[in-house]
């Protein structure tokens, strides 16, 4: 049974990615996912903003009330060093790399030109394989067109490709006007992949205090259908590589992504909610449904079912639901 | 000779030494040689050595005393071992320094000398403290400058190794160890050249070893202790030359040559001044001007005050001397002299008699200078005069106005010897604002890029919030010696317009001088909203006046409040110090040194603001007449107290120097409630009541740290003649529906912390970010709010017997007798003094340990623990830092005696008084208020029984009967005292079993000294003294306590559950043996948003780490578990708690793998004493809903 695929430039032993997520902040959990099997790790997010923030952070406490008693003019040892800004992601990428065989995936999440550039660079230098870009912008602002939005993203995919030769994954959301057109932009920008879609963190309402909250929820099996559409119909018109994230939670699952074209899937929240093992289970249960329904690799049923390929390739688009609802028969 | 300059202050080139000649450093906080000990601690945590290629051992303490016997220890185990210290910690090393020096055992001892607490502690400088060890038979060096103290840090070692007697290096507290100057370095070759290491192994091998053992430290018996205290004099009259040599030999090194007894001036002086210490610069300065001037006066500066060599010091005076003044800057009251004028008399006397000197000078001897005060070249002048009179004044003091026993020299106040030569700058600023960092920046450019010498020195409040600093700065092409504050400045810079109508800014500056204010105004508007005096002097001085608004540069910059980029490049760009394209160069490579490590960001906005700032620099052309109506407001209101009009109010407008003799107090002893006159405006925004949508909870006015939310129930026939504007609405309390209620801000007092805001639970139902009460910006809704706090403050107090004291709902409205303290915005600990003040004190007697509390509490000229309408009210007293448990049970033990004395005066008072009375008062139970309020009716009616009978069991009785209403003893102090250097006290008051109430105020850091670690402090949290993380867990005091089965204990933590904390109080003071509340108290020291800092508490509670509990032995009687365990299983993880504070998140940053390692750690810390107190709780866990405060 062939389960390798191609990902990113790379010879993956199978299709199963864990994706950027807390399990991938410390170098056991890391291990862990190895040992169950998984064939690449996404790393957390080396977040923008957060950099800044930090940094600002910091800064504003060191100096807080200083300055201002005689007894108590500062409040803090003054460090010799500060491992800033991205010093300690790119240590970790560094023993990531030591720490397992498997190819680790670094992950960049901002959404300006700015900063990105120059950790890109670090990124590389420190030997991760590849670089996920997670360009996660909620634009609000009143004045700014979607083109403009739209040429910000292919701005820092580009700004980015031009420092670095590792390859880059661009994780994006679905929220453009024309999906096509804009994975069709960025794969002539020059992504190596695009990892299908982004999750954002959607704002809850808490009744009790009434206050905004950020309400983390981990995704749920109907997520997966919103990639699945999307790589079906992506699949086969670009160059770059596809990823499925969101709501991947079984093996069938894995499967249904891998034969609308994805070339690899990226696990999460079943491994956060079952345990990394989950990974193996998974595993075991593609090649069962391979050896049962006589498939020889992966790459064989990769785009079987996409758009492209399927019988019905109709069935992705907008009129689908119309058509839904006249192929329901009601029962007499 | 070819040196390295720096510009440094004197703890820390004292700390370079001792860094590179000790092995050892046992060490513990105390103003102001506190820096000493953190730069060593920084240094060996950063991984620097000694000169011998290794890294110091640095161990933090749990007092002076405890540093004293560890350095003790550690050098009879033969290692290079230091401290640094001073005031109080240097007398609680007396006991070891006499075994030290009796062991004749070479060490240096580093002493920013700093007053001593006498009627009232002063962290400022003199050498009271030194004077106090004399008979210590340590050798005493003193420096007088910056310079000096790197140089003798280093003499002062060499000398202790070739000569064997232990050595106090000292240097003025604060004027030297805080002054930053510029000095040459001593280069490490130097360092190594002085130190002979067959001296170093010599004392190494006379450390003591079991490989060849000797016992050092017998008990001498009357036939021999007498002898052996004499086998030391040869050492010590060797002393003296030795350390000359060590001079001689740095002089050789360095060019630098010093003396014992350094003269300077002419040589045929005939005044002679002899003094010690930073006032021999300002002394020096002086001569010169003088003798320029045809005076023939002189100067000996004493290094080498003990071991004292007459015969050095005779050699050193002129022959021409015909009269010497000998400045003592200490008090030894009813001495016959102070102790450096006793020492030169004998010596002169001894030098006639036994050695043939010739003079015979008259000689009197002065005190100057305690507690910081200012020594000028006026007084030195004054000290001149006074010795060219024929009866000089004996005894005499200068630089105060003494119309009491007349001893103070009159000194021309106007006198001045400024150097023309260079610049002189004064800024006031805040604390906030960042003036002193810019300052310290600037001195640092011109020290270190230029061949300029400078000089900084600050001033700081004695408040912690929204307090001001002054900084004096001197430029100028010579080494600069003026150990005073500028005295007339041709550069001074206003960081705060509001200042303008408080403080006179501009009466130092010199005619034609630069005035730069920062002001919200453009340049042609200022003029009219500046203050008629300071039209009056911009004009009478011809001043060339600059105006920027740096607040708003700083906003767009991204700076916030802090303003000291801009201020800085505008002080370059106008005083041509150097020229203007490379002083924003050097800035820019300033803002890179300092903040490049911590971030781009930081820096980018560093420039962004340097670069926008010169574009809104302005100078005013502004007209030669005065327009301008406004005054300068009074220091204090018309209907203050006498006392706060004629003594605090000076004070209170920097003119506390001016106070003579007859204006202070005796005894120490000051009015209380005086904070309420002060009227600090620091605020730029206050709290506004929304009565609509306020629930009346009373949580607001539970956190304020500095009482200024307050509430009232009462009649509403007050709201008929209430002002317009004045709030109220009805009493939601269904009892008292009939009452109104209100919510008063005193807007002149609030500090604009906003943590009423942030715990207050009521959201307007329309636009859900309001609340019931919400920040607003102070200056337009100041009047008004002022009328309505003054009709506020006359509405009468809330009937007590009305509310619940066992509710935060019901205790709202009790007036607290603790307001307006000093403490930083958002404090911590005053919410919990303010309950106890609320609940019991008009009964209360308070101990408080020295730390923030005492400082907030009793630091003058404003004091915050006040009475009440009847004049009841809290007695407050501070003994000292390590006493205080000790201090309150002398409370409790003598209020016990003279309770038991007032019961048996009243019993044989029976006749006058009546038998059921008497019963009553002694069989009184006095459980709860209303108790007391009807025991104080019965000793009320007693008195007026008692009448005016004229026998002395009644004269006795009056004087304590009072005492037969319970009183209630408060021990109240932070973690230093209780965990560390209070600790054996505290347990010795506990194990007592007397009533006293001790609150521990728990920020888990010395606050007040600058966040050193104590053993509070917990695991991987990052502390001055714990630069690499705290490796090992907190103390858990509580536990301790249990072991005793007799002491009530409470962990409480007002933000997370305010009504636990209230009934813990409760329960503690009406337990009748000790009691032990821990409180937790978050802190500017733990790096977190104090508005927010309620939030704070909530984590440390839910992750288990500070579980709320209460432990009362009464309750065993009933046969129930005394402990109840009163938070919940935790619910996040210690790290989710953790990281919302700098303290823990910092060490990520630092030392990212410690931190992770650490933090696992803490995480096991917390659950495994979880599990140990759910096990001990078990069966009397509650989770008691009645305190969950819903």
């Amino acid at each position: 049974m062939d389960l390798t695929t191609q990902y990113l430039g790379m010879k993956l032993k199978n299709p199963l990615v864990a994706s950027a997520s807390p399990l991938s902040e410390n170098l056991n959990s890391i291990r862990k996912l190895e040992d169950a099997g998984v064939s690449a790790i996404v790393l957390h997010s080396l977040f923008e903003e957060q950099l800044a923030l930090e940094t600002l952070d910091l800064h504003h406490h060191l100096t807080h009330g200083t300055e201002s008693y005689a007894e108590s003019l500062t409040y803090f040892p003054e460090p010799v060093r500060f491992y800033g800004g991205p010093d300690e992601y790119l240590e970790h990428i560094e023993k990531a790399k030591k720490a397992c065989a498997i190819p680790i995936i670094a992950s960049l999440n901002g959404y300006t030109a700015g900063g990105w550039t120059k950790y890109a660079k670090h990124i590389e230098q420190v030997g991760a394989d590849a670089l996920e870009l997670n360009i996660y912008h909620i634009p609000t602002q009143f004045d700014q067109s979607g083109e403009a939005i739209e040429q910000s993203y292919i701005d820092v995919l580009q700004s980015v490709k031009k420092q670095i030769s590792i390859p880059v994954a661009v994780k994006l959301s679905p929220f453009f006007s024309n999906m096509a057109y804009m994975a069709r932009r960025l794969d002539e920008a020059g992504a190596d992949a695009l990892v299908l879609f982004n999750r954002f963190y959607q704002p809850d309402i808490d009744l009790e205090n009434l206050d905004v909250r950020p309400n983390v929820i981990l995704s749920t099996p109907h997520a997966m259908r919103l990639p699945l559409r999307w790589i079906a119909i992506l699949y086969g018109h670009l160059k770059c590589n596809l990823a499925a994230t969101s709501g991947i939670h079984t093996d069938e699952d894995v499967i249904k992504m891998l034969m609308v074209g994805a070339n690899v899937t990226m696990l999460c929240s079943t491994l956060l909610k079952n345990g990394v093992d989950e990974a193996r289970r998974i595993q075991d249960g593609i090649v069962e449904w391979m050896e049962e329904n006589e498939y020889e690799s992966v790459a064989q049923m990769q785009g079987s079912m996409s758009q492209k390929s399927c019988a019905n390739p109709e069935a992705f688009e907008r009129a689908n639901y119309m058509k839904t609802l006249q192929s329901y028969q009601p029962r007499s | 000779m070819n040196s390295k300059y720096l510009t440094i202050d004197g703890n820390e080139a004292a700390a370079m030494i001792a860094l590179k000649v000790n092995e050892v450093a046992a060490i513990y906080p105390i103003t102001p040689s506190s820096p000493m000990g953190e730069y060593i601690d920084e240094w060996t945590a950063a991984g620097k050595t000694n000169i011998w290629n290794t890294i110091p051992l640095v161990q933090e303490m749990q007092s002076e005393a405890g540093a004293a016997g560890a350095v003790h220890g550690a050098l009879q185990r033969g290692a290079l071992t230091t401290t640094f210290t001073a005031s109080q910690g240097l007398l609680l090393m007396i006991p070891n320094m006499y075994k030290i020096a009796g062991e004749l055992t070479a060490t240096v001892f580093h002493v920013a000398a700093r007053s001593l607490a006498a009627q009232g502690l002063s962290i400022f400088g003199d050498h009271s403290d030194v004077m106090a060890t004399r008979a210590t038979g340590f050798a005493l060096l003193s420096s007088c400058s910056v310079q000096e103290v790197m140089d003798f840090a280093l003499i002062a070692q060499r000398a202790t190794l070739e000569s064997r007697i232990p050595f106090i290096h000292f240097f003025d507290g604060f004027r030297t160890s805080h002054e930053i100057n510029k000095i040459q370095v001593i280069e490490d070759d130097h360092i190594r050249q002085m130190i002979d290491d067959r001296r170093v192994i010599e004392h190494r091998n006379r450390g003591l070893t079991p490989d060849d053992p000797v016992i050092r430290g017998t008990a001498q018996n009357p036939d021999v202790y007498f002898q052996a205290r004499e086998t030391v004099n040869r050492y010590y009259e060797q002393c003296p030359d030795l350390v000359q040599q060590a001079m001689d030999q740095f002089a050789g090194l360095t060019g630098r040559q010093y003396k014992l007894f350094d003269y300077y001036g002419p040589a045929d002086a005939e005044r002679i001044m002899i003094i010690m210490g930073s006032g021999a610069e300002t002394a020096q300065d002086t001569v010169d001007y003088l003798s320029q001037q045809g005076e023939k006066v002189g100067l000996l500066k004493v290094r080498l005050y003990r071991p004292f060599s007459i015969r050095h010091f005779v050699a050193a005076l002129p022959e021409t001397t015909r009269s010497i003044a000998v400045m003592d800057r200490t008090k030894e009251p009813g001495a016959s002299g102070e102790p450096m004028y006793l020492d030169v008399v004998n010596a002169i006397s001894e030098a006639r008699r036994e050695h043939g000197l010739k003079i015979d000078p008259y000689i009197i001897g002065g005190r100057y200078g305690l507690s910081s005060k200012e020594f000028t070249p006026a007084m030195i002048k004054a000290v001149f005069d006074e010795l060219k009179k024929d009866k000089p004044k004996n005894h005499f003091t200068v630089g105060i106005n003494d119309d009491v026993t007349h001893t103070s020299l009159e000194f021309d106040a106007a006198y001045t010897i400024e150097s023309e030569s260079g610049i002189r700058a004064i800024f006031y600023g805040l604390g906030s604002d960042g003036t002193v960092s810019s300052n310290k920046s600037s001195i640092k450019i011109i020290g270190e890029n230029t061949d300029k010498f400078a000089q900084a020195y600050f001033v700081y409040d004695s408040k912690k919030a929204g307090s001001m600093t002054v900084s004096h700065l001197r430029f100028g092409p010579k080494p600069i010696h003026s150990a005073f504050l500028v005295s007339r400045a041709n550069f001074v810079g206003c960081h705060q317009f509001n200042f303008l109508d408080k403080y006179d800014v501009l009466e130092k500056l010199d005619p034609s001088g630069v005035f730069l204010v920062n002001s919200p105004y453009s340049k042609e508007e200022i003029w009219n909203h500046l203050p008629q005096k300071v039209q009056e002097t911009i004009i009478a001085k011809n001043v060339k006046f600059y105006t920027i608004d740096a607040y708003k540069i700083a906003r767009d910059s991204g700076m916030g409040g802090r303003i000291n980029t801009i201020m800085q490049t505008c002080f370059f760009a106008i005083s041509g110090v150097l020229p203007r394209e490379e002083a924003i160069e050097a800035i820019k490579t300033q803002i890179k040194k300092v903040y490049g490590k911590k971030g781009e960001e930081i820096v980018k906005m560093n420039f962004a603001a340097v670069d926008r700032t010169l574009d809104h620099l302005f100078e005013v052309d502004y007209p030669k007449e005065v327009s301008s109506s406004v005054p300068m407001k009074a220091a204090v209101p018309s209907e203050a107290p006498d006392f706060v009009q004629q003594v605090t109010a000076r004070m209170i407008a920097q003119k506390g120097d001016q106070l003579p003799v007859s204006a202070m107090p005796v005894d120490g002893t000051y009015p209380v409630g005086t904070s309420k006159w002060e009227r600090r405006n620091i605020a730029q925004e206050i709290p506004e009541w929304d009565p609509a949508v306020c629930i009346q909870c009373g949580k607001c006015v539970a956190v304020c740290p500095h009482s200024v939310i307050r509430t009232k129930i009462y009649e509403p026939s007050y709201s008929d003649s209430a002002p317009d504007g004045f709030l109220s609405t009805a009493c939601k309390d269904r009892e008292l529906a009939e009452k109104k209620y209100t919510i008063q801000v005193a807007p002149e007092d609030c500090t604009g912390c906003a943590i009423c805001v942030d715990v207050c639970p009521a959201k307007n139902k329309s636009e859900t970010r309001l609340k019931a009460i919400n920040m607003k910006p102070q200056a337009p809704i100041l009047e008004r709010e002022k009328v309505n706090w003054d009709y506020f403050t006359q509405i009468p107090e809330t009937d007590r017997s009305l509310v619940k004291h066992s509710s935060i709902r019901g205790v709202q409205s009790l007036e607290p007798l603790f307001e307006f303290s000093g403490a930083c915005a958002g404090c911590g600990e005053t919410p919990y003094i303010k309950l106890m003040t609320q609940l019991f004190g008009d009964r209360a007697l308070v101990a408080n340990a020295t730390g923030c509390s005492s400082i907030y509490g009793g630091n003058l000229p404003t004091t915050p623990w006040t009475k009440n309408e009847e004049g009841r009210g809290p007695a407050w007293s501070n003994s000292l830092f390590e006493d205080n448990a000790e201090f309150g049970l002398g409370f409790r033990i003598a209020l016990n005696k003279q309770t038991e004395y007032a019961a048996e005066l009243i019993k044989n008072c029976e006749s006058h008084i009546g038998t059921q009375l008497v019963d009553a008062i002694l069989n009184a139970q006095q459980i709860d208020e209303a108790d007391i309020f009807e025991q104080r009716k019965r000793i009320e009616e007693a008195k007026h029984k008692l009448g005016n009978i004229d026998t002395a069991e009644a004269d006795h009785l009056r004087s304590v009967i009072d005492l037969l209403v319970k009183k209630s003893v408060w021990i109240i102090g932070g973690d230093g005292w209780a965990y560390d250097i209070g600790f054996g006290g505290l347990d010795h008051v506990m194990a007592s079993g007397e009533n006293v109430n001790i609150l521990v105020l728990d920020t888990e850091v010395y606050s007040n000294t600058g966040g050193q670690m104590s053993k509070s402090t917990p695991r991987a949290a990052v502390a001055k003294f714990a630069a690499a993380g705290k490796p090992l867990p907190k103390k858990d005091l509580a536990r301790i306590a249990m072991t005793y089965q007799h002491v009530y204990i409470a962990n409480v933590a007002m933000g997370a559950k305010d009504e636990h904390t209230l009934k813990a109080f409760i329960e503690a003071e009406r337990y009748p043996g000790p009691s032990l509340i821990i409180a937790y108290s978050h802190c500017i020291a733990h790096g977190i948003n104090m508005t927010k800092a309620l939030n704070n508490q909530k984590a440390a509670v839910d992750s288990g780490y500070f579980p709320l509990f209460r432990y009362n032995p009464e309750l065993v009687k009933d046969g129930k578990n005394p402990l109840i365990l009163d938070s919940k299983d935790p619910k996040i993880r210690f790290k989710d708690y953790a990281y919302l504070e700098n303290r823990f998140k910092m060490l990520t940053k630092t030392k990212p793998e410690e931190a992770r390692h650490l933090m696992q750690q803490a995480q096991r810390d917390v659950s495994s004493r979880w599990s140990i107190l759910k096990e001990m709780s078990s069966d009397g866990s509650t989770n008691d809903a009645s305190t969950d405060g819903k």
